[in-house]
């Protein structure tokens, strides 16, 4: 269609809105509401996806986890549970066959989780929500912890149970305010570590801030607080090439040491960014899909909202349809017209809907102190639909319009 | 061949088992450049002709040609096209886009003519001149009077230049001397060369015309034209 007569048509538009303000008001507001309510949801689920991605990405490039207990679980219960409680721990035995047996590893390591408490300098104390980890020198590149300065935990610290950490940059700034913390010894739990090294800033994310942990020889903290326990390995793929390689040579291996029988499934977890990013996803489905449901709902009904208020237009003006017929317009361009007109209305309805779902779904941001999304691509779904619905319910009463018969329009009271 | 051919031209309306001839048999020529009036009582059948030669409506049966084009056979869309290239309509009621400056309203048949926008506004400001609302263009109807309204009307008659200006009782709704302002108007075009049909009820109006056609009852009762003498004349000052 031409470009004058679509302007036309969206000039008109907008003076029949203006003209009627209440009575399109309230006819936007269904559009209002169904709009809204998808982008709402879809915004506060980007919100949380964009963090929760970045900080599942804790974990480096091309590397995977091994784990007894999975990282999210979908639905399960009670058998689900019992399933991951009987399962063997992953021993330190078990880590170091691997690091014996698997060949293209770029690195191998070990983190387990020991204790949390405050931290204890001579000059300062930490809140006490520290955490202890136990760790091996493969760790560091797969958790993509970067030494800043000092050194960083070596085998011969694991070998001989070193009472030595290396220590996050938050712990290093509240723990010793005004120096170097290297060579100086911190307590935790009761027990003096040397510093050895601290950790590079590695910022925030989910409004808690990374690095807060203390890092030390694995052998020395489960000699502190007991072997009896499941270790999660961290593996390091040299590239992306051998990643799904290294993931079945490891896999392969850690199932004949645990005598997994063939055909079984394994009895351990293998986590990776990509593996925890598609969990995270399928549980906002429901959500997503919960979403979708209540705004087709609220469109539908907005829909026969639209097309109610647009055939009392059709009747209200038939005069000027009779006048627009008479000075040469065809019935398409009535049609055209009246549709665009429907559009038009959806989508300041449409508008206002994506611009109130964007900042209410960035409440979400405000509360969890996330760092704000705007979902262009939702933005854009959602007008696009507006202009769906607009379509789909402006072309009835546009068809009345245009089948309305010029001499009779013309003597309409 | 004369601008307007009708011939044998008749048009019924069925209300229930009854029959209604609005027309019947009709034939009439008018040439380029005339000013025709035509008159006759209510009911008598002006407006349906108007519609046929305004090409708004089609014969029942009856052969029409305007500007040499056969136009009794032609589907809506030809139709609208013919409406809008030859025809400018004048109504009673000015039917004016309320909402639309004055400027926009004259434009509107351009729009349709698919004109682009800056010849569009040039002729329809030339147009607004012609009838002497130069200085108005951005009013509404509402912030205009009715005879100026209707001049309004009159300049988006005329805008996309059509072989006919059709009026219907285009002083109906005016107080007498407005009436005979927007005559005078006509009569100014007319001088200018443009071809104008008046349907009208008051022998005063129809006197302003060179010929008057009477309709009674679906026919042509008389067809007459008015010499110089008896033709009534606004002084053009
Ligand atoms: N849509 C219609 N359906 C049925 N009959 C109609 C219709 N339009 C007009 N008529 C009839 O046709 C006849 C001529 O009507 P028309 O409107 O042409 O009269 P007119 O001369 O314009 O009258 P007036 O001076 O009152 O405007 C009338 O008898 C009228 O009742
Ligand atoms: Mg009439």
């Amino acid at each position: 269609m031409r470009q004058a007569e679509v302007k036309e048509s969206f000039v008109m538009a907008l003076d029949a809105l203006r003209a009627n303000k209440v009575r399109s008001a309230l006819t936007l507001l269904g559009i209002l509401v169904g709009v809204f309510s998808i982008i709402v949801v879809m915004t506060a689920i980007r919100v949380m996806q964009d963090s929760v991605e970045s900080s599942l990405s804790q974990l480096g490039a091309n590397t995977f986890q091994i784990q007894k207990w999975p990282s999210m679980r979908v639905g399960g219960g009670e058998r689900d549970w019992q399933k991951y409680f009987r399962r063997k721990d992953l021993t330190f035995d078990h880590a170091n066959a691997l690091v014996e047996r698997v060949t293209r590893a770029k690195s191998i390591g070990v983190d387990e989780g020991l204790w949390s408490a405050e931290v204890i300098s001579d000059y300062a104390e930490t809140n006490p929500d520290v955490r202890l980890r136990g760790v091996t020198p493969g760790t560091f590149p797969g958790k993509n912890w970067v030494v800043e300065s000092g050194r960083s935990i070596l085998d011969a610290d694991v070998d001989s149970n070193r009472r030595v950490c290396v220590i996050g940059a938050p712990v290093a700034k509240k723990a010793f305010p005004f120096g170097s913390p290297l060579g100086q010894t911190i307590k935790f739990h009761g027990i003096g570590y040397v510093v050895v090294g601290v950790l590079e800033d590695m910022g925030s994310s989910f409004g808690s801030e990374q690095g807060n942990f203390v890092l030390i020889p694995l052998t020395t903290g489960l000699n502190r607080y007991g072997w009896k326990r499941s270790l999660d390995f961290v593996v390091q793929a040299k590239d992306q090439a051998s990643f799904d390689d290294v993931q079945s040579q490891v896999r392969g291996i850690l199932r004949t040491i645990r005598k997994v029988p063939p055909g079984e499934e394994d009895d351990f977890d293998m986590v990776s960014n990509d593996s925890l990013i598609t969990q995270f996803r399928s549980v906002t489905l429901a959500v997503r899909a919960g979403a979708a449901a209540v705004s087709s709902i609220a469109l539908v009904v907005a829909g026969i909202g639209i097309m109610n208020i647009m055939l009392v237009s059709v009747t209200e003006r038939t005069r000027e349809i009779g006048v627009r017929r008479a000075i040469g317009a065809k019935k398409k361009n009535i049609l055209l017209q009246f549709i665009i007109e429907a559009v038009v209305l959806c989508q300041v309805g449409g508008i206002v809907g994506v611009v109130l779902g964007i900042l209410g779904g960035n409440l979400t941001s405000l509360f969890l102190q996330l760092p704000p999304s705007v979902p262009l691509d939702w933005a854009l779904y959602g007008l696009l639909i507006c202009s769906a619905v607009g379509v789909v319910f402006g072309t009835y009463p546009a068809y009345r319009a245009a089948q309305v018969n010029p001499i009779e329009a013309l003597r309409y009271e | 061949m004369s601008l307007i051919e009708v011939r044998n031209l008749s048009r019924l309306y069925h209300m229930g088992e009854e029959t209604v001839y609005a027309l019947r048999d009709v034939s009439v020529g008018i040439e380029k450049g005339e000013y025709v009036a035509i008159m006759g009582p209510s009911g008598s059948g002006k407006s349906t002709l108007m519609n046929l030669i305004g090409c708004l409506d089609s014969p029942t049966s009856g052969e029409f040609i305007l500007n040499g084009i056969e136009v009794s056979e032609m589907d809506d869309d030809e139709l609208a096209d013919v409406r809008n290239r030859q025809i400018g309509f004048v109504f009673q009621t000015f039917n004016l886009l309320a909402r639309s400056t004055a400027l926009h309203n004259v434009e509107l048949p351009l729009v349709y003519a698919e004109i682009d926008s800056e010849t569009r506004r040039e002729r329809a400001l030339e147009a607004l001149g012609q009838v002497g609302l130069g200085d108005r263009v951005t009013h509404k109807p509402n912030e205009l009077s009715g005879g100026q309204r209707q001049r309004v009307a009159i300049a988006r008659a005329l805008v996309n230049r059509p072989a006919i200006i059709l009026a219907d009782e285009p002083t109906g709704n005016l107080d007498s001397k407005t009436g005979v302002e927007i005559m005078a108007l006509f009569e100014e075009l007319s001088s200018r060369g443009n071809t104008i049909i008046v349907v009208t009820h008051e022998e005063e109006v129809a006197r302003h015309a060179r010929r008057i056609i009477r309709i009674r009852d679906g026919l042509i009762a008389a067809d007459e034209r008015i010499s110089p003498e008896d033709r009534i004349q606004v002084g053009q000052s």
